[in-house]
């Protein structure tokens, strides 16, 4: 099943990777991952679908917990929350279409934001279904070419965050063997 | 100070300060800076004769004394090398700082000489990596890679230095304190789960504790050993908990799984209660998943959130330090006692009686022949040795199980062995940095005759160093364990399992200088041994021992543990 996961994590080098190679390495496969920074631009803040097992998505959101970097990984799936992607499509289309696909655009709520004697380019947002159904829909009309951002999602709940203090160095080593 | 200090120099500072006494490694191009900082100063280097060994011997360091090890090696293949042992460290969870070199920082990304993506490469091989960008980090790094390293559940951390960081001058402000917002180390446990799991205990009427390598790294032997008297339960400590509960003590049982004893394996399957101490159900300690512990419910004690119902649903989880935890657990435990111990009493007994004819009936005897040297009996003839104080390291495979069957460890951080990973090469150089560790106590490398020969070089690092490690060959001329499998499951097509040339020991071990001896006589095993531990400084024992002994019993691949093979088919007689 699709798992959506929001992750907010440490803007230092190497953290994508990490969250990735993590997926990679056990084997939890990633359908869509967006990545940006947050107001606070030593943070970023991820999406990540993946496509796992729904037993395993407890051990999906905690083995994400154990990075370093990640402050929070939380399981947005069945929690309330609100999901968006972005969709950029450009059709290759005669004259003939052109109101036709205008029309289609208004009514899924899309916006034309370049027009030629080749056609448009237009751009969605919505669930992924709804996209994929826009999709479908203009390639009645003509070639068609999608670049999709991938899902982006925001918990309706404000989540508490919680850190770990800061530590003071030269710390009383444990005990060591006898 | 308000000099100002190059980057090696205050590397060397921070290791200081952070306990650290020997460095296990191997000098290269970038790192030149850093060893010339090293060569007038305090702290020890051991120089190994390959990365992947100082590694190893960086486990054995932390292994055998509960400190963080800490290993050195240049760029591109140094530290490529060190990988192994760094995911042989993630595996069995053992404190490692790797330092590495890196190429100037400007010539980063163009394929320099000796330039490898180590940050990128180590990254799954390491609890946590880092990558020194600027002189002003190093030292708050150098510092969060120990704390990371030591603490929560423990394991690997590497950071990359480019080499014009070990050059820059700058002033050294000791860091006070470091900030890791998102590392958050669980220790406490859940007192509510705490009191609820004590309850369970005396509930249950075939309990059963399974401890782990948690118990050795919390420290929490002691408390473990009050647990399992308050409760007179058996116990069983995994492969990487042995010494975790004395190996005399008369309720541990042996280490439970693919080559765990009979009765370790009869009491998880029909135990009702498994209680579960800083382990992690690894598929050789449960064989088949599915028909592990059917009856038995689970409490499950781990420092690590993701280790709990990873494999085996736990009824009670608890995140926390075993130490701790264990400690208020025995506090709700004894304070029930009166309460509730006889309730269950009648069938604790006959669970007991039960356990101990499961003992007598398929014990780990050590046979012994008249003609050659049993593998177990020479493991049998260095427990009598060591009487469960020697530190011993073993390599990988029949050998190291045969070690953890027969070799009784009367305390934590004494058995050293790769069991996660399981490296073979990795026997030799542990003991290497066990011995610089311990430089009074006696240590044995149990190895085969395959994995020795991974490790040969290390050899010269034992007489360079005079490391008196009493290296103990278990010498059947096969991939021992690679030979079973194909016996009982490849037809006995024994390909590529023979190792047919082996070094004259008594020749090898001259040529550095220290004494070496070839045995097959049961005989002299004994006499050997003791001319081994008595010869001061390193000795190689090079015994011949029977060639197709089999590790007995034997959970086949995919198997219930319950359904092992206990011993060797006898031939039938035909006409």
């Amino acid at each position: 099943m699709l798992q959506v996961i929001g992750v907010l994590l440490e803007n230092k080098p190497g953290a994508l990777m990490r969250v990735t190679g993590l997926f990679t390495q056990r084997n939890y496969n990633i359908e869509s991952l967006t990545v940006a920074r947050t107001l606070d631009p030593s943070l970023s803040r991820m999406t990540v679908v993946v496509d796992v097992d729904s037993k395993i998505r407890a051990q999906v959101i905690k083995q994400i917990n154990k990075l370093v970097n990640v402050l929070q990984a939380t399981d947005l799936t069945d929690e309330p929350s609100v999901a968006r992607e972005l969709l950029l499509l450009r059709i290759l289309s005669g004259m003939e279409n052109r109101t036709a696909i205008l029309k289609e655009a208004e009514i899924f709520g899309a916006r034309v934001i370049d027009s030629s004697v080749d056609g448009f380019v237009i751009e969605a947002t919505g669930d992924p279904a709804k996209l994929d159904e826009f999709v479908d829909v203009m390639r009645s009309y003509g070639e068609i070419q999608v670049t999709r951002s991938g899902l982006i999602a925001v918990s309706l709940e404000m989540k508490k965050l919680r850190l770990s203090p800061p530590i003071p160095t030269g710390q009383e080593l444990e005990p060591a063997a006898k | 100070m308000s000099n100002l200090t190059s980057g090696a120099k205050m590397l060397l500072e921070c290791l200081t300060r952070e306990g650290v006494d020997t460095i296990f490694g191997y000098p290269g191009g970038v790192t030149l800076p850093l060893y010339d900082a090293l060569f007038d100063h305090s702290i020890k280097h051991i120089l190994v004769r390959h990365e992947q060994n100082a590694a190893f011997a960086a486990q054995g360091f932390a292994r055998s004394t509960g400190r963080t090890g800490v290993c050195c090696a240049t760029s591109g293949p140094g530290a490529t090398n060190l990988v192994t042992g760094l995911v042989d460290a993630m595996m069995d969870s053992i404190p490692v700082v790797a330092l590495t070199g890196q190429v100037t920082s400007k010539l980063i990304g163009t394929d320099a000489f000796q330039e490898a993506d180590t940050f990128g490469l180590t990254r799954s091989a390491t609890k946590h990596n880092f990558m020194v960008k600027t002189l002003a980090e190093l030292p708050q790094i150098v510092h969060e890679a120990f704390y990371i390293a030591s603490s929560g559940r423990p394991g690997p951390v590497l950071v990359d230095i480019p080499k014009d960081v070990f050059q820059a001058q700058g002033h050294y402000e000791p860091v006070t304190e470091i900030h890791l917002p998102g590392y958050k180390v669980y220790t406490e446990g859940h007192s509510g789960q705490i009191r609820r799991a004590a309850q369970m205990m005396w509930e249950a009427e075939r309990p059963f504790v399974y401890a782990g390598g948690g118990i050795v790294w919390g420290r929490a032997s002691a408390e473990l050993r009050e647990l399992v008297e308050l409760l007179d339960a058996p116990a069983v400590c995994t492969l990487m908990g042995l010494g975790g509960l004395p190996g005399t003590h008369p309720n541990f049982i042996s280490l439970p799984g693919m080559h765990g004893s009979y009765a370790a394996n009869m009491g998880m399957t029909h135990a009702d209660l498994l209680i579960a101490l800083g382990t992690r159900f690894d598929d050789r300690v449960t064989g088949r998943l599915a028909a592990f512990a059917p009856h038995a419910r689970v409490i499950h004690v781990d420092i690590d959130p993701a280790e709990i119902s990873k494999n085996r649903h736990a009824d009670i989880p608890i995140v926390g330090d075993a130490k701790r935890v264990l400690a208020k657990m025995n506090k709700v435990v004894a304070e029930l006692k009166p309460a509730m111990a006889a309730k269950n009493s009648e069938s604790r007994k006959s669970w007991w009686k039960q356990i101990r004819a499961w003992k007598e009936e398929h014990p780990f005897a050590a046979p012994v022949s008249t003609s050659d040297i049993k593998p177990q009996h020479l493991m049998a003839e260095i427990d009598r040795i060591s009487n469960g104080k020697a530190i011993v390291t073993s390599d990988v495979g029949q050998h190291q199980m045969w070690a953890a069957q027969y070799i009784r460890f009367d305390d934590p951080f004494r058995w050293i062995n790769s069991g996660g990973l399981g490296s073979m090469g990795f026997g030799l150089p542990s003991a290497m940095g066990a011995q610089a560790a311990n430089p009074d106590k006696l240590v044995f490398a149990i190895v085969g005759d395959g994995g020795f020969q991974m490790s040969i070089p290390e050899l010269a690092t034992l007489a360079n160093f005079n490391l008196p490690v009493k290296i103990i060959v278990s010498n059947n001329g096969y991939l021992g364990m690679i030979r079973q499998w194909q016996e009982l499951f490849y037809n006995n097509r024994l390909s590529a399992a023979e190792l047919t040339t082996f070094p004259d020991a008594e020749k090898l071990a001259g040529a550095y200088g220290f004494t070496g001896r070839t045995i097959d006589s049961p005989n002299d095993l004994r006499a050997a041994l003791e001319e081994a531990v008595a010869t001061p400084g390193p000795y190689l024992l090079n015994v011949k021992v029977s060639p197709f002994e089999n590790v007995y019993p034997m959970v086949p691949a995919g198997g219930a543990i319950n359904e092992m093979v206990l011993g060797q088919p006898q031939p039938v007689e035909v006409g």
